[in-house]
């Protein structure tokens, strides 16, 4: 109980605006020793979820891109090749003693699963996009991900050092396996409410008066309501609000043209361009207050 | 369903925690009747975690549960009614589907679509077999019909014409079998093709020590490829209701057998099957889906159901090796230019769009109807399925994918 109110304000400290469940998932993440397996639509912040735990936990954060192909010796560890091989051949004719000499860590190049676990201080191990990693791979990491203990053929069992908080993000762009889903906690990133948006834009973007950060959430909720084919995130409305307060812009109703031109912060393709016209522009900006 | 009194923290076991033990027991056992998957492990942590202050608070504890059981989103949507209702007595709209599935064996809604084999029509079912340019050639030589052939009398009878029990078992279990030989064809096929394109240098070094380190016998890497996907999309009208069961079991078969495979059902909305379809016991699927086909006879909207599937479904299912398949008759009931647009949509995300209308085998059949006009342009393989055989002769065509 303590913890989740500790962590729901040091969260509040490092500037992310979080609602009240993150917190709780993020307490239960320390107490249970779970992964925390975040899903949501496109530019809500779930990276920025990672971001803000290691700056609450004080701590690195290590980052994995998953992307297709992506296997071990990307992810976990590799072999500096160069370097062995230049040492064979410095070492020429001494074939028995060459071997140990070149698979030991000073060849050992460590990719993030490795250096996560290899620690002194637990870190924050952000798998971002896991969707896109092959199925494969998905297994390997939930066996890395319970045991917490790599093989290497070469060097013998890698124990982790210490257990790093994992954060694994995920767009559904594919349909994770149950194991891995039921290995972790699992929280939804939906868009913020009005009111929490202002405040990130006020936390975000300098010289964002409240006033201000009210109108340009309301604005996007509005926008997000219509029929779009890419519905803009949080990313876009801090690009929004940035955009307009550089443009020396107080109050959207004083500079309606403004709002529709910079709109291209926020509408990502040429369809939702035309969709919001002139006119949707301005009956959304009438209903902001 | 004791998982959650061997918990670590229960060691002074007293009244009070037995009972709440039992009660978290059975909340667990409510979860799972709606599908969540919870374990053991879950339970033993749900139950630490109210031993240690989480159900001081209702919200809090929902909020502890809400993180631990959930595992995907429609989990995460529908648990705080499930909660609500169980713990603090708050009335939930209705149990989900799968509370209520085993009941519906007496459903009429699709099980018992099958006796509606029509009497008259057309005599020239038999002889339709994909009017594509791959078929003929491929029947011989390669013995893959060991599947089908065992209902060889059936193989080019029109599905709506199947009347007794006996044969329609039949055709299903022939429609099962054929996903299952369509399955391992395509790995094979997989396999034979893989060939080394990129050194690997970490084999490569290991191996070639012995000869100190002159790389000699070079290690190949190759490319992993992506198995084919398989999405079906099954017109659950009306007017298909004398070919949705054959179908529906055929898709079963293919959920089942294909590593990458989701089903679509639709009729005038879109709905997700690939869950309900998983189930290992076919019978028990297709009661299942008798639930979701709810609405069947109404009209069929076509081009609505694909703008659903563009909007929400098509990201995650379609990837660059996907096939969608098309079960329908194409007799569109709402706006056919939507479909148009939706067709071509759909064609820009996919590998190949197969369209499958089971009336184009009958007799003085033309594409008239506005919907299969609008959509035709988008087919790369507009053919009958009305048959087993037809539906055979589809397997080559995918294998080249």
């Amino acid at each position: 109980m303590k913890d989740r109110e500790h962590i729901a304000q040091a969260l509040a400290a490092s500037g992310y605006i979080a609602d009240s469940e993150l917190a709780t998932a993020i307490a239960l993440m320390q107490r249970l020793r779970r992964p925390l397996l975040l899903e949501g639509e496109a530019g809500v912040g779930k990276t920025e979820v990672a971001k803000a735990l290691a700056s609450v936990h004080a701590t690195e954060l290590i980052r994995l891109q998953c992307y297709e192909g992506l296997d071990q010796s990307s992810a976990l560890y590799e072999w500096n090749y160069q370097r062995q091989l230049l040492a064979i051949e410095a070492h020429r004719g001494h074939a028995d003693t060459i071997e140990d000499q070149i698979f030991s860590e000073k060849y050992l190049l460590e990719r993030p699963l490795l250096a996560a676990i290899r620690r002194d201080k637990p870190p924050v191990l952000l798998i971002d996009e896991i969707d896109r990693a092959d199925d494969e791979f998905e297994a390997f990491l939930l066996e890395l991900l319970s045991d917490f203990q790599v093989s290497i053929p070469e060097l013998g069992t890698i124990r982790a050092v210490s257990i790093p908080h994992v954060v694994l993000t995920s767009n559904g762009t594919r349909e994770l396996s149950d194991a891995l889903r039921r290995r972790c906690l699992y929280h939804y990133v939906d868009y913020p409410d009005v009111e929490r948006e202002a405040r990130i834009i006020m936390a975000r973007i300098n010289g964002a008066s409240a006033s201000l950060s009210l109108q340009i959430a309301r604005m996007v909720e509005g926008i997000r309501k219509e029929e779009l084919r890419k519905v803009p995130g949080v990313a876009e409305t801090l690009d929004w609000a940035a955009a307009l307060v550089g443009l020396d812009v107080r109050d959207l109703h004083d500079a309606p043209e403004t709002v529709h031109e910079t709109l291209m912060c926020l509408l990502k393709t040429q369809e939702d361009k035309v969709r919001i016209s002139r006119e949707v522009s301005e009956r959304i900006l009438g209903k902001v207050a | 369903m004791s998982c959650c009194g061997t918990a670590p923290d229960f060691e002074e076991m007293n009244e009070v925690s037995r009972l709440v033990s039992g009660k978290l027991a059975a909340f667990l056992r409510t979860l799972r009747d709606n599908g969540f998957a919870v374990g053991l492990a879950e339970g033993q942590d749900a139950a630490s975690l109210m031993a240690s202050g989480y159900a001081a608070k209702p919200g809090l504890l929902r909020s502890a549960f809400k993180h631990l059981f959930s595992a995907r989103r429609s989990d995460w949507q529908k648990f705080d009614g499930l909660f609500d209702a169980f713990w603090l007595g708050k009335r939930v709209r209705s149990r989900s589907l799968a509370a209520g599935s085993t009941k519906a064996a007496n459903n009429p809604s699709l099980k018992t679509i099958q006796d509606g084999a029509q009497p008259g029509g057309s005599q020239s079912a038999s002889d339709q077999v994909p009017s594509s340019e791959d078929a003929p050639s491929s029947r011989g030589g390669e013995g893959r019909m060991e599947g089908a052939s065992r209902a060889e009398n059936l193989a080019e009878v029109d599905f709506r014409k199947l009347a007794d029990p006996e044969q329609i078992a039949q055709a299903h279990e022939a429609a099962a079998q054929l996903a299952r030989i369509m399955r391992t064809r395509l790995t094979r096929r997989d396999l034979a093709r893989r060939r080394g394109y990129r050194l690997d240098l970490r084999r490569t070094i290991h191996r070639n020590i012995s000869h100190g380190g002159v790389p000699i016998s070079l290690v190949k890497r190759q490319r992993k490829d992506k198995p084919l996907r398989l999405i079906v999309l099954l017109d659950a009208s009306g007017s298909m209701s004398m070919y949705t069961s054959v179908f529906l079991r055929f898709i079963h078969g293919v959920l089942d057998e294909f590593r990458e495979a989701e089903a679509f059902l639709f009729h005038t909305r879109l709905a997700h099957v690939s869950g309900a379809m998983k189930e290992k016991d076919a019978a028990r699927a297709l009661d299942r889906l008798s639930l979701l086909a709810q609405g069947a006879g109404g009209g069929t909207k076509i081009g609505e159901s694909l703008q659903t599937f563009n909007r929400w479904h098509a990201a995650r299912v379609i990837h660059s090796r996907s096939v969608v398949m098309i079960v329908s008759d194409g007799y569109e009931t709402g706006d056919a230019d939507l479909l148009g647009r939706e067709m071509a949509a759909l064609a820009k995300r996919c590998r190949r769009i197969v369209w499958l209308n089971p009336m184009m085998a009958w007799e003085g059949y033309a594409p008239e109807a506005r919907g299969i006009k609008a959509a035709l342009p988008h087919i790369d393989l507009y053919a009958p399925a009305n048959t087993l055989k037809s539906l055979t002769a589809l397997e080559p065509y995918l294998a080249r994918l």
